[in-house]
């Protein structure tokens, strides 16, 4: 067997494109004919019209000309890109499961005790007193954080304006902050890569509502002044919010409400390894210590008379989500947490740290900061850490995220969580130090296996053409 | 399986090979990789016992069984249309379901093109020329909306008018989003179940900044006054937004025509059936507006070799860049859910389409008349078109005739002291004679 891996990505093509559109396939404009009155009805309505064998034809020849995780390694960094169980799926696509929300309580029982299990299990592992399942996405559950700092500071007439956030953290963090109305004070990191106390020192306020921190952070290192920080805000009357993006770096060795963090989120499609979906559906959970648990979305479920039941917390922000969040994910959480229990959770998140670090041994490339966890934040050096990226495609491998945190000149972040083995870091480490070792020209012209070649960005945006009747109109 | 019989079954380091790795990176124990402070270590347990992968699915199918075998005709914003199977083999495939945002577009040129597929059938629905790759629900596209159109509007006007009759989730929602923008939220009544114009135009004023409708709306009604509703919001300068659903738009006047700046609700009608209010938040709007658009967006472009390729685009929009100043902070949205519903979508095809909006007002129809032939019920309540649902008066309390309908098998929403709601589409079709004779019995 060779060091590295060997790679060429299906491509379906001819001299104009790639697979033709559906509508390019067939389309048909039917006429429009119901009881309705015509003036409230449109004319026609015109589609693409194909048979059942034509669309799976097409859609498996896209899912050919697309890269999952079980296409080979995904080093995806801060997005912690697991292998997704699939008896997890089965579990989703449980009849018993597909529930109306607007069901009575006493015929929902089996739905409420598994959102239930779910916001115990996540309560423990996070060492929170409360949580809601309600936000369908980490940026969603960050911005349900922020309200109910909000709701908490104006309940105690403590109106604060100002959110702290360090240069490094999640763009997620300082949009949903300013989503509720927030400004945002950046907190510059120090030459360490951490949180900078002095610089803590000048930011924090009697504006300060809330300081979000993700730990370990950006580039691994976990924040070790964690409790002198916690005094800090705490002590200026602010609130402490845990970015749960790295939690996989810390299961079953450190909880975020044992460091002093008062609210968190739980990104579930990184660290409870349900699938990424090409973009979403995830769900972002959110956990709180007691203080905070009457300020949750509505409603919440407890258990009431050997059952469970709905409630709304006193002093409840209202809803995030038009219903209860993203049903068929939090049955993937549970499952997968069920499975792998403590001895499981604890080994996923040794693992995941223990092949960062094997794999970082074995790099060319620098790694100028550490020690690190889960993830480590290579430097491309005089290499665009773009086109390394791209020439890491032709290797079979999803490349690291690139360019960021921009503390790392050309940064490559990588994290290859711990579903792979020796065979596949060693391959791996294999792909990234042939690449490092190739010209600019080289890697300039990357990538050459996959469906497509360079796509030109830049010039896509230039002229936004965002449908097939943009085409359309263009070619007329 | 190989590897070893504890821990993380996904992780399948065997005992030697993580002895080697140890030693590679010089540590001698896995705990002796954490860099974290002594007083917080955690070394207590979670008393979560680990479980065989049968263990796990046996436990929870018999939680999930706890679940009553019930016939809903439930709606109100989450809607039951059968999901044909090709929709779960092609999107569940792994290069689909277990990929990421596509941020490398050269490898992932199928989920692109997938999800500019479905913005262009959103395009073809709404008459608009933008529309997004999803948000999380129809909430939250409310929500965005009104953000929205706080930044595009020139004038100062922080109003948002929004239908009497709006789902509690959509307005508590609007609410938090509205708050963040100061922005203040108003209801206009409707009449009869539809939008009151007379009512509206009193109300409206220099300040308005959004009016929003439906249709249909929660209840089930069909829209007719969308046109004067744009009218109105066009001479104050304000967005006037339209909820709907690919279903309904697939027959119903469209929406480009009736003035509406934005479209936006729930995608996942099709593509995702029942699945305890998850949705997909459709997302559609004017050109004039594409660099306020939230949320992510898939473009054409072209590769080196000339050949056309799809990209995300106008990235600049977006928290990744923009951070505060972003259109929104969403980053994971539902992107598997709209690949699901244009798989749905294509494999009715417009004639498909067209007769599964039928079916959903004739059946509405058909329904009422049926129950407004029992004694003591009354339906529907609101002399309008309906749409998959409507209301029915009953003279014994509504909550009563629930509870004892769960009895008898059945789900129908009480909506209010002396009001039913029911919503029925093809897939409960087939229930509709038990579910009458049932509202009979429990009223009689």
């Amino acid at each position: 067997m060779s060091d590295e891996l060997h790679y060429d990505q299906a491509r379906w093509s001819d001299e104009e494109g790639y697979e033709p559109l559906l509508s390019e396939k067939n389309t048909r404009e039917v006429a429009v004919d119901t009881p309705l009155p015509d003036d409230l009805t449109r004319d026609s309505l015109e589609l693409p019209e194909l048979s059942e064998p034509e669309l799976a034809r097409h859609y498996t020849r896209l899912s050919q000309m697309n890269y999952g995780v079980e296409s080979g390694p995904f080093p995806l960094g801060s997005c912690t890109m697991k292998y997704n169980p699939k008896f997890t799926e089965d579990l989703a696509a449980h009849p018993s499961g597909a529930v109306h929300p607007d069901r009575p309580e006493k015929a929902l029982q089996g739905t409420l005790e598994l959102l239930g299990r779910t916001s115990e299990y996540l309560a423990e592992i996070g060492g929170m007193d409360a949580v809601t399942l309600q936000p369908p996405a980490g940026a969603a559950g960050e911005y349900t954080g922020v309200l109910v700092a909000k709701a908490y500071h104006e309940h105690n007439g403590d109106e604060r304006s100002e959110i702290i956030v360090p240069d490094s953290a999640h763009g997620t963090n300082f949009a949903s902050a300013a989503l509720a109305g927030f400004d945002v004070v950046e907190l510059p990191s120090g030459d360490d890569g951490r949180v900078d106390i002095d610089a803590l020192e000048e930011a924090i306020s009697d504006e300060t509502a809330l300081l979000m921190l993700t730990n370990p952070n950006t580039l691994g290192l976990f924040e070790r002044d964690i409790e002198e920080i916690s005094a800090m805000v705490h002590d200026a009357g602010g609130l402490l919010y845990y970015d749960g993006a790295n939690l996989n770096a810390l299961l079953g060795r450190a909880r975020p409400g044992d460091m002093g963090f008062d609210i968190m989120h739980y990104n579930v499609h990184k660290t409870f390894a349900t699938p990424h979906g090409g973009g979403g559906p995830g769900a972002g959970p959110v956990g709180v210590v007691d203080e905070l648990a009457d300020f949750l979305p509505e409603p919440q479920v407890r258990e009431h008379g050997g059952g469970y039941e709905l409630f709304e917390p006193t002093h409840s922000i209202g809803k995030v989500h038009g219903f209860q969040g993203n049903w068929l994910v939090l049955v993937k959480t549970c499952a997968y947490i069920a499975r792998l229990g403590d001895e499981g959770l604890t080994d996923a998140s040794a693992k995941a740290v223990l092949n960062a670090n094997y794999l970082a041994e074995q790099l060319e490339y620098e790694i100028p900061f550490g020690p690190f966890h889960h993830e480590f934040v290579a430097s491309a050096g005089d290499q665009d850490a773009a086109d390394v990226a791209k020439r890491m495609l032709d290797y079979g491998v999803h490349p690291p995220t690139t360019k960021w945190p921009e503390i790392v000149d050309e940064a490559l972040m990588t994290e290859p969580t711990e579903i792979e083995n020796k065979r596949t870091l060693d391959q791996l480490a294999a792909a990234f130090n042939a690449v490092a070792d190739e010209s600019t020209e080289t890697i300039e012209a990357a990538p050459e296996r996959t469906a497509a070649r360079r796509i030109d960005q830049v010039s896509a945006a230039r002229t936004p053409r965002l449908s097939w009747q943009a085409l359309d109109d263009e070619s007329e | 399986m190989g590897g070893h019989d504890t821990g993380s079954p996904y992780a399948s380091h065997t005992p030697a090979e993580t002895e080697q790795m140890l030693d590679a990176v010089g540590a001698a124990t896995e705990a002796g990789l954490f860099d974290i402070p002594e007083e917080i270590r955690f070394d207590g347990e979670f008393d979560i016992e680990s479980r065989s992968e049968r263990a796990v699915r046996q436990e929870f199918g018999g939680m999930l069984n706890r679940n009553n075998d019930l016939t809903e005709f439930l709606g109100r914003g989450h809607y039951d249309h059968y999901v044909p199977s090709l929709v779960d083999h092609l999107s569940d495939r792994q290069e689909f379901l277990s990929s990421y945002t596509q941020y490398q577009p050269e490898i992932a040129q199928g989920f692109l093109q997938a999800l500019f597929e479905y913005q262009s059938i959103l395009v073809e629905l709404t008459g608009l020329e933008v529309a997004n790759c999803s948000l999380y629900d129809a909430a939250t596209a409310l929500g965005e909306t009104a953000t929205l159109a706080s930044r595009v509007r020139a004038t100062t006007g922080d109003r948002v008018l929004v239908p009497e009759h709006l789902h509690e989730g959509k307005r508590g929602v609007l609410e938090n989003y509205a708050d963040g923008a100061n922005l203040t939220i108003e209801s206009y009544p409707m009449a009869d179940g539809a939008a009151d114009v007379a009512a509206i135009e009193d109300l409206v004023d220099e300040d308005l900044l959004l009016l929003y409708a439906e249709s249909p709306t929660v209840r089930g009604v069909v829209e007719e006054s969308l046109s004067d509703l744009g009218t109105i919001a066009d001479e104050h300068e304000a967005l006037f937004a339209l909820g709907s659903d690919p279903v309904a738009l697939s027959v119903l006047e469209e929406p480009a025509a009736v003035g509406a700046d934005v479209v936006i609700g729930d995608a996942a009608t099709l593509g995702l059936g029942t699945s305890y209010g998850m949705g997909l938040g459709m997302f559609a709007t004017r050109k004039e507006f594409l660099r306020q658009v939230p949320g992510r967006l898939v473009g054409a472009g072209e590769d080196s070799t000339g050949r056309r390729a799809y990209t995300l685009t106008l990235q600049t929009r977006e928290q990744h860049i923009r951070r505060e100043r972003a259109t929104s902070n969403i980053c994971t949205n539902q992107a598997w859910v709209a690949l699901r519903t244009a798989i749905h979508a294509a494999y009715l095809g417009p004639e498909g389409l067209v007769d599964l909006a039928r079916t959903c007002l004739t059946n509405a129809t058909e329904l009422a008349d049926q129950l407004d032939e029992i004694t003591g019920v009354a339906a529907p309540v609101h002399d309008r078109h309906h749409f998959r649902e409507f209301l029915a008066r009953t003279d014994q309390p509504a909550q009563a005739i629930v509870d004892e309908l769960v009895d008898e098998g059945f789900a129908v929403h009480a909506v209010d002291e002396h009001l039913l709601q029911i919503c029925v589409t093809e897939t409960n079709e087939d229930s509709t004679e038990r579910l009458v004779d049932a509202v009979r019995e429990v009223v009689a």
